[in-house]
């Protein structure tokens, strides 16, 4: 009881040590704590907005770019990585010597060398080694072309009709869930199994892509012209997302490889022979017996790796990607000298991103436990 | 045909196994082609080795430059031996001693050569148990850190360096060892409070690890080199050095304590029961019974959280102190070797990667000799 009332004073006492150190501080200088700032106009430009915004908005809009912007490599890193940390997980455990041997070079060299390293190699390849525009490398036959100002891809055009062609979408995953339980009931009842894969696949891409023909095909493409010195239209991904997004996602990939092999091997042999001997195919084994086995050991460590790749992303300002490190608490800091201010934000938005996934993972956890009697 | 001779039955000779089946071509038979999805599978892996290793090897030796005096020199030389350019290693070999001791004084740079022998020095008691007076090692590794921070920094006799002439890769292994030293005694404090019984203490502990853990380690270094001097009694000044090591140590023993709680977690309650049982205090049954099992379990996580450490010293060039890479990206601004970043890059990445495998192997190496059970 003593230790813990001297814990809650010697904590008290420092925190009001640093806060009254603070105020007095801030009035030697005459700077207030206040957030007002906000709603001035920001006077820079950002390169790379995903919502409107120029140099007249305020800098509360600045911090919302920002945000999105880290949101978006944040997103497109944790898609690229699952999808080639599994890969390479699974070809880690292939007994193909070669590409087990490659596999495992490339996760080594790759873990062991620091992620900004990564980051500046890869803007370094993209800047440095990429053609100018003028010599673009084309790739998928003019779908994509490759310069050292970012790529350019055609951008789609969305007609009003297209609604329709998204509607269909929501209505097939819609569908899909319903189906799924509904197949699960039937085949506790019955015995009988539907081939939920091909159904689903069906309701979620095929009525879509029938919903868009019968609305007139409501889609056209904005390509990508060379004109003067740079190309105009089209979509661009800047070479700083570019660079970003790979360097993220190649480094946390192979640290999803290793957890995914983790996570297979900690399942043992005898469930796959169990599953064997009742009868089932190699393939439904997989599916209902290993997977998700191994999917309760991958998934905390994997969502850890997620909120790497989300705080990894503020490594940004160091190739001038404009996140919410370099938005808000980069320019705007600078400008406006309102350090305790903006560290504040930046500080609020990546403690509220990290609790919401963290609180994500309890819950799944809670959801994939196993109960024991 | 003698092969065609019969046996009685039972008397047939041993015949050798099939050549298909051992040596190198059994090897080849049963890893690389046993099947057609696998024989597909090494073809592309060929295919790809041969596509990508070529070209590196041309690039890092056969077409680079050892010796020259400018980047252009570089490139004249290739040109003279007709070859592409390929990598420029003579501006590594110009700029080594920048590379190494950052802005350190040259004829104070013995200094920086002594400290880290006597780390290496101090490493050895520590990391192996099997060498003679170990004992007696262990107490030198325990003041040499104080010595260590004596011959860097100065004073008491020697020249005194101010800390902003650090640099290079003695500045990350500054960082980086002044990290992992810090880090353990708080990560393992931190891991206690948040598994003790006492609310207040447990929920300071609880506040502390999941704020650190849940914002990058660029914005506390940018809170260490904006904010920190609000928070000081006016007048204050705090040397930037001294913000990132206490900011970087305070960050890893934060992942450090959540890496232990796991292995205290693991430990069975009937240990904690039984060392009530005999009669030990609590601190005697966690520094006798817990912390000894606790510890051995958490050991891989601990290295994996210094080898984090250890990389994410590079993040220190965004608040502009000059580790290796921030070095290397400082000597390019000279016009005689602008443009070779990628070298840059490639020599600091063969520095972390030697540091940290070598790392990761210890770890490997402790596991397996800690590994009491079955």
């Amino acid at each position: 009881m003593t230790i813990q009332v001297i814990t809650m004073a010697l904590l008290l006492a420092f925190f009001f040590f640093i806060i009254s150190n603070a105020i007095t501080n801030l009035e030697t200088i005459g700077k207030g704590y206040s957030f007002s700032f906000l709603w001035d106009a920001s006077n820079y430009d950002i390169n790379q907005t995903l919502i409107e915004y120029d140099s007249r908005s305020p800098h509360w809009r600045a911090a919302l770019v920002g945000i999105i912007n880290t949101l978006l490599v944040a997103v497109a890193g944790i898609i690229l990585a699952t999808i080639v940390g599994f890969l390479l997980g699974v070809l880690r455990l292939s007994s193909n010597w070669l590409i087990n041997r490659v596999v495992y070079v490339y996760i080594e060299y790759v873990r062991n060398v620091p992620v900004l390293l990564h980051i500046l190699l890869v803007h370094g390849i993209v800047v440095n080694t990429l053609p100018v525009p003028k010599y673009a490398m084309m790739a998928f036959d003019g779908a994509l072309f490759l310069t050292n100002r970012g790529f350019y891809t055609p951008k789609p055009l969305f007609e009003p009709a297209m609604w329709a062609v998204f509607i269909a979408f929501i209505i097939g995953i819609g569908f899909t869930i319903w189906f799924k339980g509904y197949a699960r009931k039937v085949q506790d009842e019955t015995g009988k199994i539907y081939p939920i894969l091909w159904i689903s696949l069906a309701a979620i891409f095929l009525f879509p892509f029938i919903v868009y023909f019968i609305a007139g095909a409501p889609l056209t493409w904005e390509y990508p012209e060379l004109k003067g010195f740079n190309f105009k239209g089209g979509l661009v991904l800047r070479p700083e997302f570019v660079a970003l997004w790979l360097a993220l996602s190649l480094y946390t990939a192979a640290f999803i490889a290793e957890i995914v092999r983790a996570g297979i091997q900690a399942i043992s042999h005898g469930q796959t022979e169990a599953a064997y001997a009742l009868g089932i195919k190699p393939g439904r084994t997989m599916q209902l017996v290993i997977i998700p086995q191994a999917l309760r050991v991958i998934i905390p460590p994997l969502s850890s790796q997620y909120l790497n790749i989300t705080k990894n992303s503020s490594l940004a300002i160091a190739i001038g990607y404009m996140d919410i490190v370099a938005t808000i608490g980069g320019i705007s800091l600078n400008q406006t000298g309102r350090e305790m201010e903006c560290m504040t934000i930046v500080l609020g938005i990546y403690l509220s991103f990290s609790l919401m996934i963290s609180a994500f993972m309890n819950w799944y956890n809670k959801r994939m436990k196993l109960v024991e009697r | 045909m003698s092969s065609e001779k019969s046996y009685n039955v039972g008397e047939h000779p041993d015949l050798p196994p099939p050549a298909t089946e051992v040596g190198f071509i059994g090897w080849v038979n049963h890893n690389l082609l046993s099947s057609w999805p696998n024989r597909i599978i090494t073809l592309l892996t060929v295919y790809f080795l041969y596509l990508i290793i070529p070209p590196l090897l041309n690039w890092i030796f056969l077409d680079a430059v050892f010796v020259a005096d400018s980047r252009d020199d570089c490139r004249a030389i290739a040109n003279a031996a007709g070859e592409e350019l390929g990598a420029c290693w003579a501006f590594i070999g110009k700029r080594f001693q920048l590379f190494v001791y950052g802005f350190y004084p040259v004829e104070e740079r013995w200094r920086v050569n002594l400290s880290f022998i006597m780390m290496m020095a101090a490493l050895i008691p520590v990391l192996f148990d099997n060498v003679p007076n170990r004992k007696l090692g262990l107490w030198y590794s325990l003041i040499a850190p104080v010595i260590i921070c004596w011959l860097l920094i100065g004073g008491l006799g020697l020249t005194p360096v101010p800390t902003d002439k650090f640099g290079g890769l003695m500045l990350t292994m500054v960082i980086g060892v002044t990290g992992i030293i810090g880090s353990l005694p708080i990560g393992i404090a931190l891991a206690l409070g948040r598994q003790s019984d006492m609310p207040a203490l447990r929920m300071v502990c609880v506040g502390f690890i999941e704020f650190i853990r849940g914002v990058p380690l660029i914005t506390l270094l940018f809170v260490a080199s904006t904010m920190l001097n609000y928070f000081l009694p006016p007048g204050t000044t705090f040397d930037l050095l001294l913000r990132v090591l206490i900011m970087v140590t305070l960050f890893s023993s934060a992942y450090i304590a959540e890496v232990i709680r796991g292995g205290l977690q693991a430990i069975p309650k009937g240990q904690i029961e039984a060392a009530d049982s005999m009669g030990l205090k609590y601190w005697q049954s966690m520094r006798l019974i817990i912390l000894p099992q606790a510890l051995k379990i958490s050991i891989p996580g601990i290295v994996n959280t210094f080898i984090g450490l250890y990389k994410d010293t590079t993040l220190v060039i965004i608040i502009g102190l000059f580790d290796p890479l921030g070095m290397g990206r400082a000597s390019l601004a000279d016009t005689k070797w602008q443009g070779l970043s990628t070298e840059i890059y490639v020599f600091v990445a063969i520095f972390f990667f030697v540091s940290c495998f070598s790392m990761a192997r210890y770890s490997l190496y402790l596991e397996k000799k800690l590994h009491t059970g079955h």
